[in-house]
């Protein structure tokens, strides 16, 4: 067990340097590199440019500016705002709150629902219920996130008035009742995505595991239905979700970004468009490498989940 | 005379594929007594499999597989049918009265659930019993399986223990509510010779302890020797050849029966009556593309043409409790003396 | 795998014919193609059936709704015909999401092919790279990429495949790793074949059917994409239409001019849905796995 956690340490660490790589040449790619945004600001000469280049110390070769970066990176002097100097770190801070509670509250519905309808398609594959589910599954991938989020806004928010058309509270109210309400609609909209995919793993990993050898002895055993399925086979068919789980954390973020430019959600996704918008360049670099960074973690967290759920990584 | 625990008349089996009937089991019928061990023998392919699911029930349902002919199961003075018994009732049964082990005891044990869980489980749901009681039998039956430390190994995953083991696990799951019938669908195959052994001698005592009924599927007729009273080959669906296990085995008369010993390793049978020892060319017919005639006789060294791919041979008895289904076996008996 | 061990060449064209079968029997797939044939169709000539070119600005027909007049799906703000803007929008879009899954397949198989054949120390250094590649959410880094760029279709079709190729890397690579030890691989190499020749022409052709599924959901993922970053204002810029810049003015005329959401959003919905439908039925078509399913 340990032996394993340590070698998956390991991995992450690997690939948290080729994601900080990654990040890097994101960096440069830019014409200009990271001086493209003061080039833009009117009144700048060539040599205010260099003068700049040399503060930051472009000048030096890039070797040592990436492990200066990656440096400052690791110990988290991550640059400050330009929109109101304040440390990127401490900006993202602010806004991790409201993303991370539409993330989870979005993957407790997707998740719910997700299951429900794949388990349902399983164990009645090929039926209407199933083939519909189906059907519905690949439309719902196939539709723009921010346009289901507007038509959800016209509908419920403009046209019936149920529910409010954005923000994640109303100023002066912000009881938990406020709350909730303002996150039924943003949480739902970006679940969509999330319950068509969930509901089609679930449906293929419950498929795989009923039709093992040992499913075969739970009903030989004379076990009733219910506790086949909801003991031997989902408890099987769970362990792959778990993992599946990690690997969607890029898709849930993007998803989030959307989803709170549309709902006006004070999250991360709002705060990368806004710092783009003003060209706050760390902020968005920022941004880039945190996003990158969680879905490293979340995947991490997900493989120990699973060697805890799964009895037989441990002696791996 | 013993009690009759199963009668199987005229059983037959189809699966739908592509929305087309393909009769995989034909009209089988045999029965079985408390106390006696019935090997069905046969090539994968043969059916021998599909038949004992029949009788537990556990084929896919209506839509998928169409069954007919009657399972009785004798029980308490009643003849159940268990083709025509209702799922809730049929699952009383199963676990209970009677019990199943399989081929694999790798994949046949839920990889994610203890040991200990696993026989629990079977015993509780049949059995209004505390979980310490369920405990306490557990211990019992891995003992009686032959499992040292039983309170240790009641804790271990399926993965922690050997093949020999497990299936020595499977075993004491199938005896812990004392069924009636055991269904053994090649519990050694996968197994080493010397566990082989081991676990054929386990199911003869405890077979002799409780006087239970053994269906016991195999291709290996070294293994019918060591454990059946009465034998059954199957081919293409059908009973080639049924009887004692030891007129079977030391005087077959089906072709099929006869190629089938020749291509067993390590017995000593095989080529007794001047036969050559050899496997059996070809396969095991599609079920979906039967040969016409005798299924047997695109294989068979003694096909006659214009006999064998026409006429459909029946089943007869060559001498009491001896019966095969060969249209030349008068013939081939008589070449043979 | 259908495809004979001892030699890819055996019954391909059996194969195929069957391939094309399984195809036409899955409904969805080919309800699918249908659709994107007549979408395509519709955007290169229905914009010279209209009546209006996309342009055209009429400010006295503004906030027109469907069906008034000639303006069949009604008008923008500036009162310019919406059917025409959506059918040259289409033009755009879907060139754009073709352009992009041609060039992103064109990366992930050079990558997948050199990892999966090389392995070792290259091959390693490459799919860890493309792991890397997928932690980050590919809105979060397309965006950054827009924002330093000229925001030309051609541009956005090079950072769309940039950031969309890891998914056909990790297949192909996979795909040929199992491939690489087989029995014709070392016959070709007993018999001299370089190492390109097999890596394009032995080994390749075995994992095309993964591709083209791959590919084909690609496209879609592409247009999808493509509609998220025009909408947020970094893709195709104004005037040049695409579905998914028509849906950034949309919002702040939600309550009066709804339309103006609804219908671009119907049209990516529709084209993306294709493209899945299709993929769906090519992997039913051409993955040899699901023959055991």
């Amino acid at each position: 067990m340990s032996r394993y956690l340590i070698h998956r340490f390991g991995q992450s660490l690997v690939l948290l340097i080729l994601v900080s790589l990654v990040g890097f040449m994101v960096l440069n790619l830019a014409p200009g590199g990271p001086l493209s945004q003061f080039a833009l600001t009117p009144g700048m000469s060539q040599a205010d440019l260099e003068r700049i280049a040399a503060q930051m110390g472009l000048d030096r070769p890039l070797p040592i500016q990436y492990l200066d970066w990656f440096w400052r990176l690791f110990v988290g002097d991550w640059g400050n705002s330009f929109r109101d100097g304040v440390p990127v770190l401490e900006v993202i801070g602010r806004h991790l709150f409201a993303t991370l509670l539409l993330m989870i509250s979005s993957t407790i519905i997707s998740v719910g629902i997700g299951t429900v309808v794949g388990v349902m398609g399983a164990t009645r594959r090929y039926s209407l219920f199933d083939y519909t589910a189906t059907v519905l599954a690949m439309v719902a991938l196939s539709i723009p996130t921010f346009w289901f989020g507007l038509v959800a806004i016209y509908t419920f928010a403009l046209d019936l008035g149920w529910l409010p058309a954005g923000n994640m509270y109303t100023i002066g109210d912000q009881s938990f009742a406020d709350y909730a309400t303002h996150l039924i609609m943003p949480s739902l909209v970006l679940a969509l995505v999330n319950v068509a995919i969930w509901s089609r793993y679930m449906r293929s990993a419950m498929l795989d595991v009923i039709d093992q050898d040992f499913i075969r002895t739970a009903r030989a055993k004379g076990l009733p239905r219910w506790r086949v399925l909801y003991l031997h086979v989902m408890r099987n068919a769970l362990l792959p979700m778990i993992t599946l789980a990690g690997l969607q954390l890029p898709t849930l973020l993007g998803g989030a970004l959307v989803t709170e430019t549309v709902f006006t959600w004070p999250g991360m996704g709002r705060l990368f468009l806004d710092s783009l918008g003003y060209q706050d360049y760390p902020v968005v670099m920022g941004l880039l490498m945190f996003s990158a960074m969680l879905v490293l973690v979340g995947n991490l967290l997900a493989d120990i989940l699973v060697a805890l759920a799964d009895p037989r990584v441990r002696l791996e | 005379m013993s009690a009759r625990r199963l009668t199987v008349r005229d059983l037959s089996v189809a699966f739908r594929t592509e929305g087309q009937l393909v009769p995989v089991v034909h009209e089988v019928s045999f029965t079985l007594d408390a106390g006696e061990t019935l090997a069905v023998v046969g090539e994968s392919g043969s059916g021998k499999s599909v038949t004992s699911l029949a009788v537990m029930r556990l084929l896919p349902p209506p839509p998928r597989s169409a069954l007919s002919g009657e399972i009785l199961y004798h029980h308490d003075g009643q003849d159940l049918d268990l083709s025509r018994l209702s799922e809730t009732r049929m699952r009383r049964i199963r676990g209970d009265r009677i019990a199943m082990i399989f081929q694999e005891p790798l994949t046949s044990l839920n990889p994610v659930l203890r040991v200990g869980q696993q026989i629990t489980e079977s015993i509780r749901c049949h059995r209004p019993v505390s979980a310490e009681e369920a405990r306490r039998r557990a211990i019992e039956l891995l003992d009686r399986v032959g499992i040292t430390e039983p309170e240790a190994r009641l804790d271990a995953y399926p993965h922690e223990l050997s093949g020999g083991m497990r299936q020595r696990v499977m075993i004491a799951i199938a005896l812990a509510l004392e069924p009636d019938i055991l269904i053994a669908d090649e519990p050694t195959t996968a197994l080493d010779v010397t566990v082989q052994a081991q676990i054929l001698d386990l199911l003869r005592d405890i077979q002799e302890q409780s006087g239970m009924a053994i269906l016991f599927i195999t291709h290996n007729f070294g293994v019918v020797a060591e454990i059946a009273d009465r034998t059954m080959v199957m081919y293409a669906g059908r009973v080639v050849e049924a009887g004692g296990a030891e007129a079977v085995l030391t005087r077959p008369m089906m072709p099929y029966t006869v190629g089938l010993m020749g291509s067993v390793p390590r017995i000593e049978w095989a080529g007794r009556h001047g036969e050559a020892l050899g496997t059996i060319e070809g396969f095991v017919p599609d079920p979906a593309q039967m040969p016409a005639g005798c299924a047997f006789h695109p294989r068979c060294r003694h096909v006659r043409a214009g006999l064998c791919d026409q006429t459909v041979p029946v089943l007869e008895e060559a001498s009491p409790a001896h019966s095969l289904r060969c249209l030349r076996w008068r013939e081939l008996l008589e070449a043979r003396r | 795998m259908t495809i004979a061990s001892d030699g890819q060449s055996v019954g391909t064209a059996w194969w195929r014919g069957r391939a094309l079968r399984r195809f036409a029997r899955h409904r969805l797939a080919v309800t699918g193609t249908l659709l994107i044939v007549l979408l395509t169709l519709a955007c290169v000539f229905g914009p010279l059936l209209l009546p209006y070119d996309e342009l055209h600005i009429d400010l006295r027909a503004r906030f027109s709704p469907p069906l008034t007049g000639d303006h069949y799906l009604g008008t923008d703000p500036l009162g310019r015909d919406l059917a025409a803007r959506l059918l040259m929008a289409g033009r755009v879009s879907l060139l754009v999401g073709f352009a992009a899954m041609l060039l992103s397949t064109l990366i992930g198989v050079v990558i997948g092919i050199i990892a999966g054949y090389r392995g070792g120390w290259l091959g390693n250094a490459l799919m860890r790279f493309t792991d890397a590649f997928l932690c980050f959410p590919q809105i979060f880094l397309l965006l950054a990429l827009a924002a330093f760029i000229k925001p030309d279709p051609l541009m956005i079709t090079i950072i769309i495949a940039a950031t969309s190729w890891m998914e056909i890397a990790r297949i192909v690579s996979a795909e040929i790793r199992s491939l690489r030890e087989r029995d014709f691989v070392l016959a070709a190499r007993m018999a001299g074949a370089s190492h390109r020749w097999i890596m394009f022409r032995e080994l390749l052709p075995n994992a095309i059917g993964a591709i083209i599924v791959a590919a084909t959901l690609t496209v879609a993922r592409a247009i999808l994409i493509e509609a998220y970053i025009s909408f947020l204002g970094y893709g195709i810029q104004p005037p040049l239409p695409s579905w998914g810049n028509m849906l950034n003015n949309a919002q702040q005329y939600l309550a009066s001019a709804p339309w103006l959401a609804i219908i671009p959003g119907i049209a990516i919905t529709l084209a993306v849905t294709s493209f899945n439908f299709i993929g769906d039925g090519l992997r039913d078509a051409l993955d040899a796995r699901s023959d055991l399913k």
